[in-house]
């Protein structure tokens, strides 16, 4: 049996919160990459896809020591325990999968019956649930991407880094006699739209890759790191109060030793 | 004939009649099942008019004159309008499809709305480049002799889902004779579980989805 694998990849990001201006453009570049869909009103929040969704942070002090952050948060991809996300693990319709060629967790939407299991399962909140049929504005179903599929009501969706980039480029490669892509070849639209260069995608463990270096800075820490769930999205700051929001700390906790690194 | 004699006799024919209709009953549900259900699910659609592979590839040299990949890759498919109009601004032949396609498609400079055999539903990814350039694979191992026939098949679409009679095949049986005979997912997985083709996934130890879905 000859084996058409190719190396071991792992997806992730390093996103610098000391750049992010909070702007918004991955969020816009992320919305119309992936054709998610959106309501008339979207003024109720509740309801709403955004499979890249930026938080705004505050260290609750007065002014003059008030200070803000803004917080990009697309899916973590978590690896967990040899692919074992939180979500992978509970869906009961393998709708939901990690592939160990790329580290990425893949949402089959045609297999997903809308149980939400996996939504209550992910920490992050980053799975929403579509309630109704996607409506486009007159003529802008001609706008949409052909090349990720759209969803229907009843099904979840969410961030898939976007695979369909990876798709094209590893079918250039085929076409051009390759069995591997470049680094440059394969970045998320958030990414490349960000202006402040926030953002850097790549794979984990490929020491050619500006993450591996960046995902090692001191102080690089990942959402909740302490459940366990082994999240790809490294972020960055040099703000204190920073690194303790994106994790459940004691009050009085000491010093926190910069974890990071795998 | 005694009186019970006469009653024995009246229910055998009885239960000669009851197997009789059993059996018609089976017959017909099975004739419903297996032949007049599977015309039915599927409504006949023809092609816009009829093209020739044979005589076309006799003038141009090979498949890729008319499907070629592009640069980067992707797999242009069925040819455009632009792809035959440098022959065909004028008629040709003598037949009666030249001439449709003349007058009303190539003079008005209309797409011809070709339906295609072997469309998958909108979640899946296929490249050709991937089996074509790398797995080194045939056309007929897949679409079988549409590229050396010499009319093209009526296309038979599925009045519930509306894909292509060719995704499931032909034999509700299940029974396949040739590999372009049915392309469903289990089909695309079975060879690429023979190939190793990526068989990353946590869940089933298979293929991932994020392979072929989109
Ligand atoms: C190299 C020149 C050439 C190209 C390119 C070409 N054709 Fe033709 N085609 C011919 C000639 C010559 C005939 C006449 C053959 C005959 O009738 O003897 C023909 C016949 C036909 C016919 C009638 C016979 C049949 O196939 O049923 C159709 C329809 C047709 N062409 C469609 C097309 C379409 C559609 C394209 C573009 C995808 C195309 N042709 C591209 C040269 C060409
Ligand atoms: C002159 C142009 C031309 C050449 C050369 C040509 N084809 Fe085609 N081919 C067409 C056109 C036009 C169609 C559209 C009919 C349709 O939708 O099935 C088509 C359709 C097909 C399809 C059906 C796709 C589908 O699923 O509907 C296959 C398969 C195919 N060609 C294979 C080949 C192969 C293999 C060769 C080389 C041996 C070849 N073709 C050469 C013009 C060409
Ligand atoms: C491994 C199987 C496989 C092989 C080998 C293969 N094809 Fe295909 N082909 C497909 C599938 C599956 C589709 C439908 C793709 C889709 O709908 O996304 C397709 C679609 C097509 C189409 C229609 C595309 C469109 O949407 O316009 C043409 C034309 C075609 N193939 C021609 C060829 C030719 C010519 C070759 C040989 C060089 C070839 N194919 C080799 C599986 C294959
Ligand atoms: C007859 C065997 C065969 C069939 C049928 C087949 N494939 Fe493949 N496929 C392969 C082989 C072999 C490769 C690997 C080619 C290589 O890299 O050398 C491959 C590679 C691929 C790839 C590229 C993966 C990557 O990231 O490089 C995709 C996507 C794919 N197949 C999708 C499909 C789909 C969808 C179908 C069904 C519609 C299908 N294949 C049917 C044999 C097959
Ligand atoms: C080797 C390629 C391949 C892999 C791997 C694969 N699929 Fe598919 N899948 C297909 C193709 C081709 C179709 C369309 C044909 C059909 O309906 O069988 C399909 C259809 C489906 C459909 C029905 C969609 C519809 O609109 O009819 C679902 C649901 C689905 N796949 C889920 C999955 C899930 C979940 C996984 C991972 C566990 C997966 N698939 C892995 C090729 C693949």
């Amino acid at each position: 049996m000859k084996s058409t694998n190719t190396q071991t990849k792992k997806y992730g990001m390093v996103i610098d919160l000391d750049k992010c201006t909070g702007c918004g453009a991955c969020m816009v570049a992320c919305m119309a990459e992936n054709n998610v869909p959106f309501k008339e009103n979207e003024s109720n929040k509740q309801d709403s896809i955004t499979w890249l969704r930026v938080y705004k942070m505050d260290n609750g002090k007065p002014y003059p020591e008030n200070d803000i952050c803004y917080l990009p948060r697309p899916c973590m991809h978590c690896e967990g325990h040899a692919g074992h996300s939180p979500c992978v693990s509970v869906c009961p319709a393998t709708a939901t999968d990690y592939s160990t060629e790329t580290g990425i967790v893949s949402q089959i939407y045609t297999r997903c019956f809308g149980c939400r299991y996996c939504m209550a399962a992910c920490p992050y909140h980053v799975r929403y649930f579509n309630w109704w049929d996607p409506v486009w504005p007159e003529g802008m179903e001609k706008m949409l991407s052909p090349n990720v599929s759209v969803r229907t009501r009843g099904v979840v969706e969410k961030c898939s880094f976007c695979f369909h980039r990876y798709q094209l480029a590893m079918e250039k490669a085929h076409y051009e006699g390759r069995e591997e892509i470049e680094e440059e070849e394969y970045q998320t639209a958030c990414c490349q739209a960000c202006p402040a260069d926030a953002i850097t995608f790549g794979d984990l463990y490929n020491p050619k890759h500006k993450v591996f270096e960046l995902k090692q800075t001191p102080g690089a820490f990942r959402l909740l790191e302490r459940l366990g769930t082994n999240p790809k999205v490294f972020y960055l700051t040099s703000r204190d109060w920073v690194r303790k929001q994106g994790d459940n700390y004691l009050k009085n906790e000491g010093q926190v030793i910069a974890k990071g690194g795998h | 004939m005694s009186a019970i004699e006469e009653k024995k006799a009246k229910t055998d024919s009885g239960a000669g009649f009851i197997l009789l209709f059993f059996i018609l009953g089976l017959v017909s549900s099975l004739l419903t099942g297996w032949v007049a259900f599977p015309k039915l699910l599927y409504s006949q659609k023809s092609q816009p008019f009829d093209f020739n592979h044979a005589i076309h590839l006799d003038m141009v040299d090979g498949c890729e004159s008319c499907h070629f990949f592009r640069e980067d890759g992707t797999y242009a498919g069925v040819p455009k309008l632009a792809q035959c109009i440098d022959c065909h601004e004028e008629v040709q032949g003598g037949t009666e499809d030249e001439a449709i396609f003349v007058e009303e498609y190539v003079a008005n400079y209309r797409e011809v709305p070709w339906l295609i055999y072997s469309e998958q539903p909108d979640c899946v990814f296929f490249s050709h480049a991937a089996h074509v350039k790398s797995g080194g694979m045939d056309c007929v191992t897949c679409h079988g002799n549409i590229g050396t026939s010499t009319s093209l098949k009526p296309y038979e679409e599925n009045r519930i889902t509306g894909y292509s009679r060719d995704i499931w095949g032909k034999n509700i049986a299940g029974i396949k004779k040739n590999t372009w005979d049915r392309m469903k997912m289990d089909d695309c997985a079975a060879c690429h579980r023979e190939n190793g083709v990526k068989q990353n996934s946590v869940q089933t130890h298979k293929g991932a989805c994020f392979v072929c879905h989109k």
